[in-house]
């Protein structure tokens, strides 16, 4: 198996072992990057620096030092998370070429892990959608379907990794921005819970729901990821204290875990939708019997306020990225426009917005900006406030007799780029199944269990547990990942077209 | 319009808001240097910032648990309630000095809420000041504004901004509406900010410099017409950078709307700026009741909530309040109130009250610091409190009581301790110059003076005492000023009488 199909977990043995060095890992993914991201388009930039960086990791192994279990492998970044020495743009306009003076926490966390980034993905811009069609810089494709969406707004982070131009990536999930395109690409992805990673340099779109977390091939090498990035950060204050498992360790645990029982699985009523794609639905009742088969006890809970989810969400996101994104007003850093013969500070910003910005942010501004305004505050922010707080308790009623929540992680598998861009409302719809989560602060996973009959594109199921109580989900996933692949003698993604083989027909049939 | 007219006519409501920029080491939300605190010295333009100052995309707040301590300890001064959990807010405007183009302030949950101040009016009178609430927030940055002729936004050519101050520490302190000041409005209002600077330094959680921005006074008058019992339309004064200033602002303010409103006009609810050469307020922006600052719980913060046992720490530290220390060492000293407020104004409290617990006499105590001290400071433009401790003071005052030093003499002792020459006792043995109470001495020096001019004791004796003075004049030179006038003339008399 060539080096870029290897998991991040054995990319890190072999490096370990010497069986490989870093900057012959690194080489691998950046060929893959030049072979497929022209189609893909995963990218936003690549890293000058990477096999310098790699470098550096083999000297220091030679020199005998200890190194942590993913020293040496590559990894993609969201361009949300803010990097020294890599432009950070967001997915907008209004950033291009920015090039912050400090690391995200999280990227600095890795760096010191020794991890190596490759480079930062691309996004919907300001994390704003479901099928990273709103990135100004172009979307990204699915691996599966160039034709189609990878999901947003981490859209490039899933991607990159599905399409094996890097093992594992970061990304960030305000309302499913790393669960839905785990979903449609066939990979897997994690929410930590609200606080157990910290926020700081990561561009925020709604400070209240934002979370950074893994994007990866398998259950392993995101709770790798997880226990690199997660803990208590002082420049973070909405970061929580607790000392935290080894999610590696609860990953490993349930991979070797032979029985379910004592489990209780909960299906979300609300979250088990007729409406949903036939396909999503039969490969998710599949994956609950395959669990079922294993033991767990699989209960049905009803969580009625989630079907205010949407709307809350779509309340409170705009109305916390309208105060946001004010700062993007080209005085400090970024984009400046300067209107045709001149004008006030005002006018100045105001061009550099008009101009900077796309229509989807410039859509939410307005609906923030709205939703805060005097006299419809307690319509519409405040209302949405005591949604969350409901959500919140239909959440905890459910835990009590569920340990685990399972719902298919979008309702329908990736669709074609183009399809619902202009039709803003069913583009939030895709969200339904992901957004509760972050509303409640609650840890999710996406993972893929199949493909759909109907389209051949994957299939994910979510699974949801307490705030918290992260190491359920890595020690749940790990075991059904493992009972699928016993299923069906192979990884969902080996199926996924050989994209490299693929371009190569295409150049010899000239259509290249 | 006359003020007395103008009062005449009309009852003035004001309302004030103080800003205190806290004397923390660093920022309110971030760890670079805070240019307000104790000590800080000027810094170049945009010398003291961090990513968070700069709000720049990623960055995230963290809240300084000093200025959260300082803030309690101020609102327990003011006799506010202190919130079990208080809020972070976010107040959203675009303005080029605004990092974020948001402020983050408190909105409906003040850390400190319902207290009231004691103020003392010059002749006396006390007055009660309602404090609706006194809440943390961050400072904006500066804006210079180049190519305009009046500095000003309008008409400049281009603005500089300097972030050093964005993110300073600020307490606001909002009163409730006061009425029934009536005359003694102006004079109210610098009694008001006078006594929250008092309150602020008793603390010491900032240094209160008005002059440098550390305490800021936004003053709200509107007037209303008498026997109408309905309030007016109100300006806000902002700007106001000396105690003078206040006083000087509110009494223009109410002079100017008085005018407007007997000839019929309207007063316009704006923001006015105070103008401390010409002494006038010009208009500034339009301000409405009906501004939207779209405030929402800022979402990067936790709530503040201190805990009891942290506010019962403050509070049991708290120093007495300024206007008891004041009325109570008042009472101890025994000094009128034109005694008492030379102190006040030369602002020599400590000193004295320092001079007094080391023994001094308060009378004399008071006589030298806001004299001769105070003289040779204002010469050297230095606070005398630098020049010299309460403890030699006090010494002098116990060798100028004990007969040993002339004031004379003594001032030339206090010469001696200022130039670093050591404590009175070692400069009076240094130079030699102690008191020469030795009447033998005293004598041989008077019979030679006499002897030089013989007619004194004839005009003495003729009744012309005052010709005494020429041989103590003799006397004291010829002792150096090291002899006791008072003794040299008694001795002369009785020369006169053999």
């Amino acid at each position: 198996m060539s080096l870029i199909h290897l998991s991040a977990a054995e990319l890190g043995e072999k490096l370990a072992s010497g069986e490989v060095s870093s900057v012959e890992v690194t080489r691998a993914h950046l060929d893959r990057i030049a072979a497929v991201d022209t189609d893909v388009h995963a990218f936003l930039h690549v890293n000058a620096a990477a096999l310098e960086t790699a470098a550096a990791v083999d000297a220091k192994r030679a020199a005998g030092e200890q190194l942590g279990e993913l020293a040496g492998v590559p990894i993609a970044i969201k361009d949300v998370l803010c990097t020294l020495g890599m432009p950070s743009t967001a997915g907008s306009r209004i950033l291009e070429g920015w090039v912050p003076p400090y690391d995200a926490t999280v990227v600095a966390r890795l760096r010191a892990a020794d991890l190596v980034p490759l480079g930062k993905t691309n996004m919907d811009e300001f994390a704003m959608g479901s099928s990273t069609e709103h990135s100004a810089y172009g979307p990204t494709h699915n691996p599966w379907d160039l034709d189609r969406i990878p999901g947003g707004s981490g859209g490039g982070s899933a991607a990159a990794v599905a399409a094996f131009e890097a093992p594992i990536a970061l990304g960030s999930d305000t309302g499913g921005s790393i669960r839905q395109p785990a979903a449609v690409t066939g990979s897997v992805g994690v929410k930590p819970t609200y606080g157990s990673v910290s926020r700081y340099g990561a561009i925020a779109l709604a400070s209240s729901l934002d979370q950074v977390g893994p994007v990866s091939r398998t259950v392993l090498d995101a709770a790798l990821v997880h226990d690199v990035i997660g803990g208590w950060d002082p420049r973070d204050s909405t970061s929580l204290k607790d000392e935290w498992p080894s999610f590696a360790q609860a990953a490993r645990e349930g991979a070797r875990q032979e029985s379910l029982a004592g489990l209780r699985i909960g299906v979300v009523k609300q979250l088990d939708a007729p409406g949903f794609q036939a396909g999503v639905s039969q490969r998710f009742h599949e994956a609950l019997e395959l669990l079922a088969s294993a033991g767990a006890e699989i209960v049905e809970v009803s969580a009625p306020n989630f079907e205010y989810a949407v709307a809350a969400y779509y309340l409170i996101l705009p109305a916390e990225a309208s105060s946001n994104l004010a700062k993007f007003d080209s005085v400090r850093f970024g984009l400046r426009v300067n209107p045709a013969g001149g004008g006030t500070v005002e006018d100045v910003m105001a061009a550099t917005r008009e101009a900077g910005f796309g229509p989807e942010v410039k859509r939410r501004i307005i609906l923030g900006t709205y939703a805060l305004s005097a006299g419809y505050y307690d319509a519409y922010y405040g209302s949405a406030q005591k949604v969350r707080t409901l959500i919140q308790r239909d959440f905890s009623a459910a835990f009590a007799e569920a340990d685990v929540l399972v719902s298919p992680s979008a309702p329908t598998t990736a669709f074609r780029l183009g399809e619902k861009l202009n039709d803003p409302l069913a583009m939030y719809l895709n969200d339904v199944t992901t957004i509760p989560a972050n509303l409640a602060g609650i840890p999710g996973m996406g993972l893929p269990i199949g493909l759909a009959p109907e389209d051949g594109l994957p299939v994910g199921i979510q699974l949801m547990a307490p705030a918290r109580a992260d190491d359920r989900l890595y020690r749940l996933g790990a075991t059904l990942e493992r009972l699928l692949e016993q299923k069906w003698g192979h990884t969902l993604l080996s199926q996924a077209p050989d994209l490299a083989q693929s371009e190569m027909y295409a150049a010899e049939t000239g259509a290249v | 319009m006359d003020f007395d007219k103008a009062l005449e006519l009309f009852e003035p409501v004001l309302g004030f808001e103080v800003h205190v920029e806290l004397g923390t080491a660093t920022k309110m939300f971030s760890d670079a240097p805070n240019p307000a605190a104790f000590g800080a010295v000027a810094a170049e333009p945009n010398t003291q910032i961090t990513p968070v100052d700069l709000g720049l995309p990623g960055s995230l707040p963290v809240v300084n648990e000093q200025a959260v301590r300082y803030s309690i300890s101020l609102g327990l001064a003011l006799g506010c309630s202190i919130a079990e959990s208080s809020r972070f807010a976010r107040k959203n405007y675009f303005y080029p000095d605004l990092a974020k183009n948001y402020q983050i302030s408190q909105f409906d949950e003040p850390i400190a809420y319902d207290g009231s101040v004691e103020v003392e009016l010059s002749d006396g009178r006390s007055f009660t000041i309602e404090i609706e609430r006194a809440h943390m927030e961050e400072d904006a940055g500066k804006l210079t504004h180049v190519g305009g002729a009046t500095g000003r936004i309008q008409g400049a050519e281009y603005s500089l901004v300097d972030y050093n101050r964005a993110g300073v520490p600020l307490v606001e302190i909002v009163t409730k509406m006061i009425t029934g000041a009536e005359k003694d409005a102006p004079e109210l209002a610098k009694a008001y900010v006078s006594a929250i600077r008092d309150i602020v330094v008793a603390l010491g959680i900032s240094e209160a410099r008005m002059e440098r921005g550390n305490l800021r006074c936004d003053a709200n008058i509107s007037l209303s017409p008498r026997g109408s019992g309905t309030l007016g339309t109100r300006t806000e004064t902002k700007n106001v950078n000396s105690l003078r200033s206040v006083e000087r602002a509110i009494r223009y303010e109410i002079q100017r709307q008085a005018a407007i409103l007997a000839a019929g006009g309207t007063i316009i609810q704006e923001t006015r700026h105070w103008h401390e050469d010409t002494g006038v307020t010009s208009a500034g922006r339009p301000k409405s009741d009906a501004d939207d600052y779209r405030y929402f719980p800022e979402p990067d913060l936790l709530p503040v909530v201190p805990g009891a046992a942290l506010i019962e720490e403050l509070r049991a530290a708290l120093p007495e309040a300024p206007s008891l220390r004041r009325r109570r060492l008042k009472e101890a000293w025994g000094f009128t109130d034109l005694e008492f407020q030379d102190v006040l104004n030369s602002n020599l409290l400590v000193e004295v009250e320092q001079t007094v617990a080391e023994g001094a006499s308060p009378a004399q105590a008071r006589k030298w610091w806001t004299g001769e001290i105070a003289r040779v400071a204002n010469e050297r433009e230095v606070e005398p409190g630098s020049l010299v401790s309460p403890e030699h003071v006090s010494e002098l005052i116990a060798l100028i009581e004990s007969g040993d030093l002339t004031d004379r003499l003594a001032r030339q002792v206090l010469e001696g301790v200022i130039a670093g020459e050591g404590a009175p006792h070692h400069v009076v043995d240094a130079r030699g110059l102690k008191v020469v109470s030795d009447d033998g001495a005293l004598i041989a020096a008077i019979d030679e003076a006499l002897a030089a001019q013989p007619d004194v004791l004839e005009k003495i004796r003729d009744g012309k005492v005052q010709a005494a003075g020429a041989v103590i004049g003799a006397v004291m030179k010829a002792m150096r000023g090291q002899a006791d006038a008072a003794r040299v003339r008694e001795l002369v008399l009785e020369r006169a009488q053999q």
